[in-house]
């Protein structure tokens, strides 16, 4: 095939460019809608409660003493607060080394059709140093600041 | 005293970096020969200075002198010896000293590397590469200073996060800041050559062999990262699309796009301003990498700083350095020449294909990186954006781009002959479609994108074997099919690992087991075991597979003593090139013990694959040497006869 003349070559260059980026870009702004988690504080879900089956990411301190492991021995039960409004969450999987009581934590899960938050994933961290700064943020909203070091 | 004289040689290298960028600059101006030349010494006296200051600072570490601030709160005397010692990049301050000892390291290579370009365009380098320490300098003399005292000294000092006490900490962060700097190099020689207008394919040559080395650097890296992250989390993952990793993954993208362009520009004087613009942008990338990771943007264990005046300053060097070589970059785009023209289908094309597939990898990634920040920084909703965005996007393109893989190497250089393609791309075919008739058949894998992976690889791998057993092989052909090879077998490793993984969630006694498939794991025993500084429990897993024994795994659950943190440590036991992997959890108080076991076929190809790839790219690098050493061999046997 015959070489095509250099301005001509840049042309085609740029505009292939544009297209293959373009394309991409499209692509990945209706990914980024369509996967998105956003992290809600219960009061957030009291407002305006998130449809089933939509992924977010639950934060909070785990209301202390509502932690239960009821049947057999893989399910956890627990209350995630942000002192205004609480949420029940159930868990089934190992739970990360610094979950405890009244610490933070984010829960990644959605809401099932009887309005249970089923977690997939726990992510604690244990002392005001390692606070997720979601949750340091979503309980100062709610008028209770962390020192955050 | 020792920390005061580390405190000391830290600014006389400073000083250094000030000469190495200020004196080759008036010199070059000036045509002052002597100033230019002042390159060279300063540029290992910054070498030696940041060196001295590194020792003092590990031997600050290593006595446990808690009358250093970093020290007291990083450290521990009870730490075994081997992390007192990589303790020292385990913080902020030790990090940036390690990140501005490689920065002066690589200074000291670039002076003693012969000067292929001529002395005036070394001097041109150093001097950019000054200025770039010089800002790294700054940052660490006056807002991170490492050597800080702390009065009076604490008699303990507070420890080290339980997570990063590992041998990966030895490697990783080393390796990974080599890489990084390693692209600074390679940013020094485009804004020099644009400086010097010398961008052409000599310049590539010269340039070519930093970026090859930065890059195997950084693949090294990367690999061990996502090794280390899979043992040591306890998640079984390899990969978790956490901004942290996705920036070091940024810069390794533009970095291997660099790579293949800069090889246009050596063959064909082609792609010369695209190929400078990549270079600016490989070494930002980096830049932003560190500050993402280091300015406490994000909770993790890579996230030391917290302090915001310390994102800051990060935030207007990078600023600084961008945005001057952008300016440059503007002012001397016009003046780099046009390329040549090529056909459709060549080299070349292959080349710019190559490119717009990992531009539009990397505009994705920055994408899904930076948006979650950017619109929390507005007063936008917190969102988080993570593995099912990434694995839409990256996957579809990683396949499109194994299949140009395995057809760019056959593409002449400017010419379209396509005759000899369908021969040469037989085996590969015919391994492709072999691959995806075992998988469906034999392994009765069903999902689409597992059948694809498959199939990618075997036809990547065979069309890269392809090339490397044909006679006339050079450096630079193997060393591209040694690292086309390692990305088909880290796209095996994870296809397999993926789609062929059998996991299970249990609660067990002692004397239970459970099946998984051809797979049995029996709980043999729960006890305590004591390490240095941790104590933990302990549970002993018998594995088998169709009834023969495979091995055992051993999963604990550690208590450090120093910071007191619970860690998980995985359980893992090699089958051919998979792993059976377990973590161990709490007891659920009638005497069961929560159990969750994965086996992953194939797991460790990814990181072998990993490591093909750093080795192609050290493998492309002989190529340079050897010329280089044969130049030299010749200049000595002229020489000879004269001095004779």
């Amino acid at each position: 095939m015959a070489v095509a003349k250099p301005k001509q070559q840049r042309l085609v260059l740029a505009l292939a460019a544009v297209a293959v980026l373009a394309a991409a870009g499209v692509i990945a702004s209706f990914a980024l809608q369509d996967t998105a988690a956003y992290f809600k504080a219960p009061a957030d879900i009291a407002a305006s409660p998130p449809a089933p089956g939509q992924t977010i990411r639950l934060g909070g301190l785990v209301k202390t003493g509502t932690v239960t492991r009821p049947g057999d021995g893989l399910e956890l039960h627990f209350i995630v607060t942000d002192m205004k409004a609480d949420t029940n969450v159930t868990y089934r999987g190992l739970v990360p080394d610094l979950f405890r009581e009244g610490q933070g934590v984010i829960a990644t899960g959605s809401f099932d059709a009887q309005g249970v938050f089923r977690a997939q994933e726990l992510l604690a961290k244990h002392d005001e140093k390692y606070m997720p700064p979601e949750v340091a943020k979503a309980l100062e909203k709610q008028g209770h600041p962390v020192n955050a070091s | 005293m020792i920390p005061e004289l580390g405190h000391f040689a830290l600014w006389l290298a400073a000083m250094a970096a000030l000469a190495q960028a200020f004196a080759p600059t008036v010199g070059l101006w000036r045509n002052r020969d002597d100033l230019a030349d002042l390159a060279v010494p300063t540029a290992l006296a910054q070498g030696l200075f940041t060196g001295l200051a590194f020792v003092a600072l590990a031997y600050a570490f290593i006595i446990s002198d808690f009358s250093v601030k970093l020290v007291a709160a990083n450290s521990h005397s009870m730490k075994p010896d081997m992390y007192r010692f990589t303790g020292v990049w385990a913080n902020h301050e030790g990090s940036l000293l390690l990140w501005v000892l490689v920065m002066a390291l690589a200074g000291v290579a670039v002076a003693l590397a012969p000067a292929t370009l001529g002395s005036r365009f070394r001097a041109r380098v150093l001097s950019v590469q000054g200025f770039v320490s010089l800002g790294f300098f700054a940052f660490l003399l006056f807002a991170s200073n490492p050597f800080e005292r702390l009065i009076p000294a604490p008699t303990e000092g507070v420890g080290l996060n339980p997570l990063l006490q590992d041998p990966g900490l030895a490697f990783h962060p080393p390796l990974l800041y080599a890489g990084y700097v390693g692209l600074s190099v390679a940013f020094a020689f485009a804004v020099a050559g644009m400086l010097e207008n010398k961008v052409g394919p000599q310049w590539a040559r010269a340039t070519r062999p930093w970026i090859a080395g930065a890059w195997a650097l950084l693949t090294l890296g990367i690999a061990l990262g996502s090794y280390w992250a899979y043992y040591e989390l306890g998640w079984g993952g390899w990969w978790f699309w956490d901004p942290v990793e996705n920036a070091a993954l940024m810069p390794w993208i533009a970095a291997t796009a660099l790579l293949h362009s800069i090889a246009v520009v050596m063959k064909r004087d082609a792609l010369r301003a695209w190929t400078l613009l990549l270079a600016v942008a490989a070494f930002s990338l980096s830049m932003m990498g560190t500050f993402i990771v280091r300015s406490g943007l994000l909770t993790s264990v890579h996230a030391f700083a917290v302090d915001p005046t310390r994102g800051l300053f990060l935030m207007l060097l990078m600023a600084l350095y961008i945005g001057g070589a952008l300016t440059i970059y503007a002012l001397a785009a016009g003046r780099v020449a046009e390329g040549r023209q090529f056909a459709l289908v060549s080299r070349e094309t292959s080349l710019v294909a190559n490119n717009l597939l990992l531009s539009a990898m990397l505009g994705v990634i920055l994408l899904g990186t930076l948006y979650p920040m950017a619109l929390e920084a507005m007063g936008g909703a917190q969102i988080s954006v993570g593995p099912p965005y990434f694995n839409r996007t990256i996957v579809p393109m990683l396949l499109v781009a194994a299949v140009l893989m395995g057809i760019a190497p056959w593409l002449g250089w400017k010419r379209s002959a396509t005759g000899h393609l369908a021969r040469r791309l037989l085996p590969a075919s015919i391994a492709t479609a072999a691959a995806a008739v075992v998988a469906v058949l034999l392994l009765d894998v069903r999902g689409i994108g597992a059948i694809l992976g498959f199939a990618a690889a075997a036809w990547l791998g065979a069309a890269s074997i392809t090339i490397l057993v044909r006679r006339g092989l050079t450096f630079n052909s193997a060393g591209m099919a040694l690292a086309h090879l390692g990305v088909a077998v880290s796209i095996l490793g994870a296809t397999a690992s993926g789609a062929l993984q059998r996991e299970a969630l249990v609660a067990l006694r002692v004397g239970d087991s459970v099946q998984m498939g051809p797979w049995r794991a029996e709980l043999m025993d729960v006890r305590p075991v004591a390490g240095p500084n941790w104590t933990a429990i302990e549970a002993t897993l018998y594995v088998q597979r169709n009834g023969r024994p495979v091995g055992t795994v051993t999963p604990q659950s550690r208590m450090f003593i120093a910071p007191a943190q619970e860690t998980t440590e995985s359980g893992r036991t090699g089958w051919r090139m998979g792993e059976v992997y377990a973590v161990l959890g709490k007891p659920d108080g009638s005497g069961r013990w929560q159990v969750h076991l994965w086996v992953k076929p194939l797991v460790r190809l990814i990181w072998i694959g990993g490591l093909l790839m750093a080795l192609g790219g050290v493998v492309a690098l002989g190529g340079r040497v050897r010329a280089l050493a044969l130049r030299r061999r010749k200049l000595v046997t002229f020489a000879e006869p004269q001095a004779a």
